[in-house]
């Protein structure tokens, strides 16, 4: 993610001018009447906690479950960091102890998607599986490097898992959603830690797959990793598409955000603004093409901004030129800058003093 | 034990007939303004940025879309468990029942909620106006002159000072004398609407006024306590305050939010106002777009060219269609190749391909000429417009309403449209 996760977890990037990532799993989980959820974060958590300072947003602030965020904590019996993601649930092995529920949803929060869980849930009961992965066909133009791969046989069940594989052998990936019944992770989890491991594809999943019954549930609706500057740059600019648009603000269920209070967005004259989202509390004075403009940020006059994403509180002084670029949130660009992105998306990150507004 | 220094009452029972057939289904207070707001987000808003968060709001006039827009008070803070916003409608009593009949009969009839926050101050609102104001300056300003009543007022030009009721104040702001409407004003100070009482000042008041019917604040309250030697003060007010109680008046409103720094700025950091977001998504603007000095609510899609308008959440205005100089409220669509010219259209509303509203010469209106002028035309909420019609100025068109409706796709200037019973 280069320098974009400088600053804040993958799950709390700005997506699609209102939202951040993590609001689509949330979302989900609230849509898929999932009333109780454990959010598992450790690295640079503060704009995400920021985010999740409240759950009535996803309407989590109910008397049975609710929503909590656990980052590491030191005990008397541990003081390290989430080792990686078993670990993460070790750590937090009370919270499915003392839960009565029978099922849990393991899901990550750098993607984007529309997904009820209680259709993953059926199936998995159906299957009679102890563990459903959630996988995907991707496109094969799609290098999958970055994904776990897996292949399945007619049952369903999976065959192979490889985590990461320079040479994929199968354009099948794992979306990162995984449904387990509550007593069976705690008991893997607890192995799992005795033994000294900690990452739950390479130390559960790949280690497990034939001894326990792993199959697959294949989704078809839109999906989208966010975790590489690329795939990040792409999902924002598929939201200019009007389908992805449909899919996602208007057709129920909605995905929910933080509300921010933000005032309409203001176009003055000289304001030129052709196919480009444009959130909440922006002023625009000059010519935006292509892009996505997040929340509250000012465009100033003569400016140009083209094929560009630019993040939340942004000031872009007069006659900038922006293409192709990446502009991170609560930047100021001075007056008469240029920036273009020429082999790629720039990132362009720029701390100058802010005048006014 | 519950104790709060002050709390407010927020008045928004009335119809605002003055704003025709936008407030035909909502009371006044719950009218769309702004693109996102609605006109009591702005005092609700003041309460909570002032440290008041005790707030009841009494109901009257067509109060779902106003309950179901404050809920529980969750966009502006006042979901609390000691006080918080209290929706406040007339009820039945064991002895009489009866509408609120009166602004301070309202109050009156809320005696025992007032009473369970042992309030030192009450402050009394209305839900019809555009201003931000700090009520805990007014309300030092009270506490300093040992007020029993302060009430806001504004300088307004001398030539308008009749059409307001108007406080003659000596040197020190206290009140000595005031006038309704007066012919020949002898100040230019104008009640706002807004009072600080003490606590048993009001109490006293409503009851030993209980039985004058139709019991006013400026009518009836303010003058008994003024009689009984009550000090009142005046606390002069210089911000932006609007009443927008009629069409052109809220037209303007509107309009004045567009400036390139609107004298009512809703950009500033320090003093927010809050509204019940229905939807979130950004808005889009396609590639043969083009907006111009003007604002837009989230998740509005624009496929035309909209200049010098206002334009809500969730709407949608088609490709080739042109806006000037417009309101459009929420979850409204506009066809394809339309033109409006100084519309004013109410939520809900679907206009059709190749309507043209605002069109030829000005004409007065035929059935409330002192509503509908200035050449606005006024579509209500839930309005249908088909395919292909001509509207005139002036003119105003609710309901749902087909092609047999108009004579040769053609309404003119100054004509009434409006088809009830059929929602």
């Amino acid at each position: 993610m280069r320098e974009l996760s400088q600053k804040r977890a993958i799950c709390a990037m700005p997506v699609a001018g209102s939202y951040r990532s993590i609001d689509f799993t949330l979302s989900n989980m609230s849509n898929s009447h999932i009333q109780k959820v454990a959010v598992l974060t450790q690295y640079n958590a503060r704009s995400l906690n920021e985010h999740l300072n409240s759950s009535k947003w996803w309407d989590f602030g109910r008397k049975q479950g609710g929503l909590e965020v656990r980052t590491p904590v030191v005990t008397a019996s541990n003081s390290n960091w989430y080792r990686g993601t078993a670990d993460a649930i070790y750590q937090n092995l009370n919270f499915l102890k003392n839960s009565h529920e029978p099922y849990v949803v393991i899901a990550s929060g750098d993607c984007v998607y529309k997904m009820d869980f209680g259709k993953v849930l059926e199936y998995h009961i159906d299957k009679k599986a102890d563990i459903t992965v959630v996988c995907k066909e991707m496109d094969p133009d799609v290098n999958v490097e970055r994904f776990g791969t897996v292949r399945l046989n007619d049952e369903m069940v999976i065959e192979e898992f490889e985590e990461k594989p320079i040479q994929a052998r199968s354009h099948m990936i794992s979306c990162g959603i995984y449904v387990i019944r509550r007593r069976l992770l705690i008991e893997l989890i607890e192995k799992c830690a005795e033994e000294g491991n900690y990452d739950f594809v390479r130390d559960i999943l790949v280690r497990y797959k034939g001894v326990k019954r792993i199959v697959g549930y294949v989704m078809t609706d839109y999906w989208r990793n966010i975790a590489s500057v690329d795939d990040y740059f792409n999902t924002n600019m598929e939201f200019l598409k009007p389908e992805v648009r449909n899919y996602f603000f208007k057709q129920y269920p909605d995905i929910y955000s933080k509300v921010d209070d933000l005032p309409p967005a203001k176009y003055n004259m000289g304001a030129n603004v052709k196919n480009s989202l444009v959130t909440s509390g922006c002023i625009i004075n000059g010519v935006v093409e292509n892009s996505v403009i997040f929340k509250k940020s000012y465009i100033g006059n003569n400016c140009v901004i083209k094929n560009s994403i630019i993040l939340n509180d942004v000031y872009i002084g007069d006659n900038s030129y922006i293409e192709n670029c990446i502009v991170e949130s609560h930047g100021t660009i001075k007056a008469d800058s240029r920036y273009i992105g020429e082999n790629g998306i720039e990132i362009v990150l720029e701390k100058n003093e802010r005048y006014v507004i | 034990m519950i104790k709060k220094e002050m709390i407010a009452m927020l008045l928004a029972g009335g119809q605002g007939s003055r704003l025709g057939v936008l407030t035909s289904k909502v009371a006044k207070p719950a009218v769309a303004f702004g693109g996102k707001y609605r006109i009591i987000d702005f005092p609700l808003s003041n309460c909570i940025n002032s440290g008041v968060d005790t707030v009841g709001v009494l109901t009257q006039y067509q109060p779902l879309r106003l309950n179901t827009h404050i809920g529980i008070g969750i966009p502006w803070d006042l979901d609390r468990n000691i006080g918080g916003v209290t929706v406040l409608p007339p009820y039945e009593k064991s002895t009489n029942s009866e509408w609120y009949t009166g602004t301070a009969n309202a109050i009156y009839q809320n005696l025992e909620y007032m009473e369970s926050f042992n309030p030192e101050y009450v402050l009394i609102l209305s839900g019809d106006h555009i201003y931000k104001m700090d009520y805990e300056v007014m309300l030092e300003f009270h506490k300093a002159n040992n007020a029993e009543v302060t009430i806001a007022v504004m300088p307004v030009p001398w030539e308008e000072a009749s059409r307001f009721g108007i406080m003659i104040t000596d040197d020190q702001k206290r009140i000595t004398d005031f006038e309704e409407k007066p012919a020949n004003p002898r100040s230019n100070l104008a009640s706002m609407g807004i009072y600080i009482f003490n606590w048993k000042t009001l109490k006293e008041a409503l009851i030993k006024n209980a039985d004058q019917p139709a019991l006013d604040f400026g009518k009836h309250v303010i003058p008994y306590c003024h009689e009984n030697g009550a000090p009142l003060y005046a606390y002069e007010f210089t911000g932006y305050w609007k009443d927008v109680g009629t069409l052109s008046s809220y037209w303007e409103a509107n309009m004045e939010l567009i400036d390139i720094v609107p004298e009512f700025n809703l950009y500033e950091e320090y003093w927010k106002i809050y509204t019940k977001s229905e939807i979130q998504p950004p808005q889009y603007l396609a590639p043969n777009s083009k907006v111009e000095r003007s604002i837009i609510g989230e998740g509005t899609e624009i496929y035309g060219e909209v200049y010098n308008s206002v334009i809500g959440c969730g709407v949608t205005i088609g490709a080739g269609t042109v806006v000037r100089d417009s309101i459009i409220m929420n979850h409204t669509k506009i066809g394809e190749n339309c033109e409006m010219y100084k519309a004013i259209i109410a939520e809900n509303a679907e206009i059709g391909n190749g309507v043209k509203l605002g069109i030829g010469e000005e004409a007065p209106n035929e059935t409330a000429p002192h509503i509908y002028n200035q050449g606005i035309v006024t579509v209500g909420e839930k309005s249908v417009i088909p395919d292909g019609i001509t509207v005139g100025k002036n003119s105003v068109i609710f309901g749902v309403t087909t092609a047999a409706d108009y004579e040769n796709s053609y309404l003119a200037s100054g004509k009434t449209l409006i088809k009830a019973g059929e929602e």
